[in-house]
């Protein structure tokens, strides 16, 4: 009698809790999964779909690039903000490695190994990837961070809350907590500029014209050159961000 | 800003120009812990009530008005640390459907207005009905105000109540499960950050939350006990003591999977990952969290399954073991968020943490938000005594 009393309560119990399961999930379909699928589709394919091309074998690591960044976009002069900087990879002939960005290499480099115990070096432009399946887009909880129809990923600075998110989603470290304004902040791709049909102050600047970007709807641009002509790679492929920096020359050991 | 040079000093290997700072500091440390507090705390509550384990009874409603107070707690840490915090409005109004941080505001308000509020409102409406007819003055007002104008008192609308509350306990288990395991997604789901980024991360979230609520209900109960010089009843300690075993025991072997998986695996983020544990976080992560948070408590409490040494040593047993359990999720805590924060994304060096003694997130204000609930549980005890409910003469 007893057992049958137990066996009872727990089969209401089992009911209870499928019919509970059976109500989230038909309401779920409600709203179909788009949510579970986070893929970024250019929106209007009458505009330009912009990426980037730097050309690793061209950069002298003078830190050009960088020093306009932070002029042009009023970037904190503090060494801890950065839209652009430039890495320098020192590959020892101990086999070690040795990286550095002093300033984000606003002041050129130094060379801080001898001659003689270097096998290899060379340097990497960084900037926001803009990749095409952001992070950094996909996590905002507000819609503050986003992508323009031009593939360009921004950050309204009215909306965001500072709540950081991004932040730790971007695999490229590209972001910042602006300590004026408490937004997030990152490269625009001086979207001020090419908007109005202007280079992006890096590339204005850069002295070896190792970079450059263009549409990649358009067949016969300078993009579609550039990828044609050389092997490229982006960083962190594994990570599956859709990166639209596309780099020559990246050598396996730069992250 | 000074800070930040300071750190730039003590920088070690290679990391991205931005990664100096750390973005999520102590605050964010805290609100995994009391939310999970929270969820534990609940589940402990949903025990005795859906699957009737009658001996935790003198827990139940110690377990929901802490579940309350702490939740109450939860969200302030983490809107005080955003930058706009006056902006956080927006996650409910204009949530991005594909964040899973947007979702959590919903998740917050249905668990605390649904769940929680309901079940605690449906547990106490007959009381509240007494009470405003048996006190006078201000009391009796606000026990008035608290029965929302439902004062009938007939056998069938108190066993509607019981029926209700009923209801709200079987949907608040998922929802309690739904809290903390989405707060571990949170984390699980950033693909940058190799020491968050497993799939295993909300299972341990949500045990590790199991872990610390009922940790925590053990200590209150004691403590309530004690100030009110009332007798602790021992079957109930040894039945949470009991719970408190096996589930800390899941909750390690989940967390040991993980770092054996990792160290099986051997990805790309080893190496860094390695010397992150053997390196900085060797105090937070081997000794506070791994040997005084989770074996020694294990070990104690596993003895007692075996055999039960006298009251008054269990007692004293009890206590240290909660609140080692407590200290130890707290460090769990603090090695996923903060030590998740320590190491470049480059994979090629470390940044340093330290916390000021002022200013929001320094350690006078996690003192606060620590205090805070106890304050907060401490007037729901005052307000509501759980003893002071009247007996069930109509059922």
């Amino acid at each position: 009698m007893g057992n049958e009393r137990v066996n009872e309560t727990r089969r209401n119990f089992l009911r209870k809790s499928a019919v509970l399961a059976g109500t989230l999930l038909a309401s779920s379909a409600s709203q179909p999964f788009t949510a579970m699928i986070f893929a970024a589709n250019q929106p209007d394919k009458s505009k330009p779909w912009y990426a980037i091309g730097i050309d690793i074998e061209k950069c002298i690591g003078c830190g050009m690039c960088a020093k306009a960044c932070k002029s042009e976009n009023d970037v904190p002069k503090e060494p801890f903000y950065y839209r652009s900087w430039v890495e320098q990879y020192i590959l020892k002939n101990d086999g070690t490695l040795k990286v550095e960005s002093p300033n984000g290499g606003i002041d050129g480099q130094k060379q801080s190994v001898p001659d003689e115990e270097i096998f290899k070096t060379f340097s990497v432009p960084k900037m926001c990837n803009h990749c095409e399946k952001s992070p950094c887009v996909q996590v905002c909880p507000v819609g503050a961070t986003f992508d323009s129809p031009e593939g360009v990923v921004l950050v309204d600075d009215k909306y965001c809350i500072g709540c950081r998110y991004c932040i730790q989603a971007c695999p490229y470290g590209c972001r910042y907590l602006h300590p004026e304004k408490k937004t997030a902040d990152k490269c625009t791709l001086c979207y001020h500029r090419i908007t109005k049909g202007l280079n992006p102050a890096c590339f204005e600047v850069c002295p070896t014209g190792a970079r450059i970007y263009g549409d990649l709807n358009d067949k016969n641009g300078v993009m579609h050159k550039f990828l044609k002509e050389h092997n490229c790679h982006v960083l962190k492929p594994n990570l599956n961000t859709g990166s639209k920096l596309f780099y020559n020359g990246l050598s396996a050991e730069v992250r | 800003m000074e800070h930040l040079y300071e750190m730039l000093k003590q920088v070690d290997g290679y990391i991205y120009p931005n990664e100096i700072e750390l973005h999520w500091s102590i605050l964010i440390v805290l609100y995994p812990y009391i939310t999970g507090l929270v969820a534990g705390a609940f589940i402990l509550a949903s025990l005795e009530r859906v699957f009737k384990v009658e001996v935790l009874k003198p827990t139940y409603h110690l377990a929901l008005l802490t579940a309350l107070a702490f939740l109450i707690v939860a969200i302030l840490p983490l809107v005080s640390h955003l930058g706009h915090p006056f902006r956080a409005y927006e996650i409910m109004t204009t949530p991005q459907g594909k964040s899973a941080m947007a979702i959590f505001g919903f998740i917050y308000l249905w668990y605390l207005m649904v769940v929680l509020l309901l079940e605690i409102w449906f547990d106490y409406r007959r009381d509240l009905v007494l009470w405003s007819r048996e006190k006078k003055g201000i009391l009796r007002r606000i026990f008035k105000i608290l029965t929302l104008g439902v004062t009938d008192l007939s056998p069938k609308t108190v066993a509607w109540d019981e029926k209700l509350g009923y209801i709200i306990t079987v949907v608040g288990i998922p929802s309690a499960f739904l809290l903390h395991g989405y707060v571990g997604f949170i984390f699980g789901s950033i693909k940058a950050n190799p020491w968050w980024s497993t799939v295993l991360m909300p299972v341990i979230f949500l045990f590790s939350a199991m872990v610390s609520g009922i940790a925590l209900v053990m200590f209150l109960y004691m403590a309530v006990s004690w100030i009110r010089k009332v007798k602790i009843d021992m079957n109930c300690l040894d039945e949470v003591g009991k719970y408190l075993f096996y589930v800390l025991v899941l909750d390690f072997t989940l967390e040991s999977l993980d770092q054996v998986h990792r160290i099986y695996e051997a990805e790309e983020s080893f190496e860094i990952l390695h010397l992150l544990v053997t390196g900085k976080l060797t105090y937070t992560l081997f000794i506070l969290q791994g040997l005084l948070g989770t074996i020694v408590p294990i070990v104690t409490l596993g003895i007692f399954r075996i055999r039960k040494p006298s009251e008054k040593i269990r007692k004293p047993l009890y206590l240290m073991s909660s609140l080692l359990v407590l200290m130890g999720i707290f460090f769990m805590r603090w090695n996923v968020v903060i030590g998740g924060q320590l190491f470049s994304k480059s994979f090629l060096g470390f940044t340093s943490f330290k916390i000021g003694l002022i200013g929001m997130e320094g350690y006078l204000m996690t003192l606060v938000w620590i205090i805070l609930p106890f304050l907060i549980l401490s007037f729901f005890l005052w307000l509501i005594p759980p003893w002071k409910k009247h007996a069930e003469e109509i059922v």
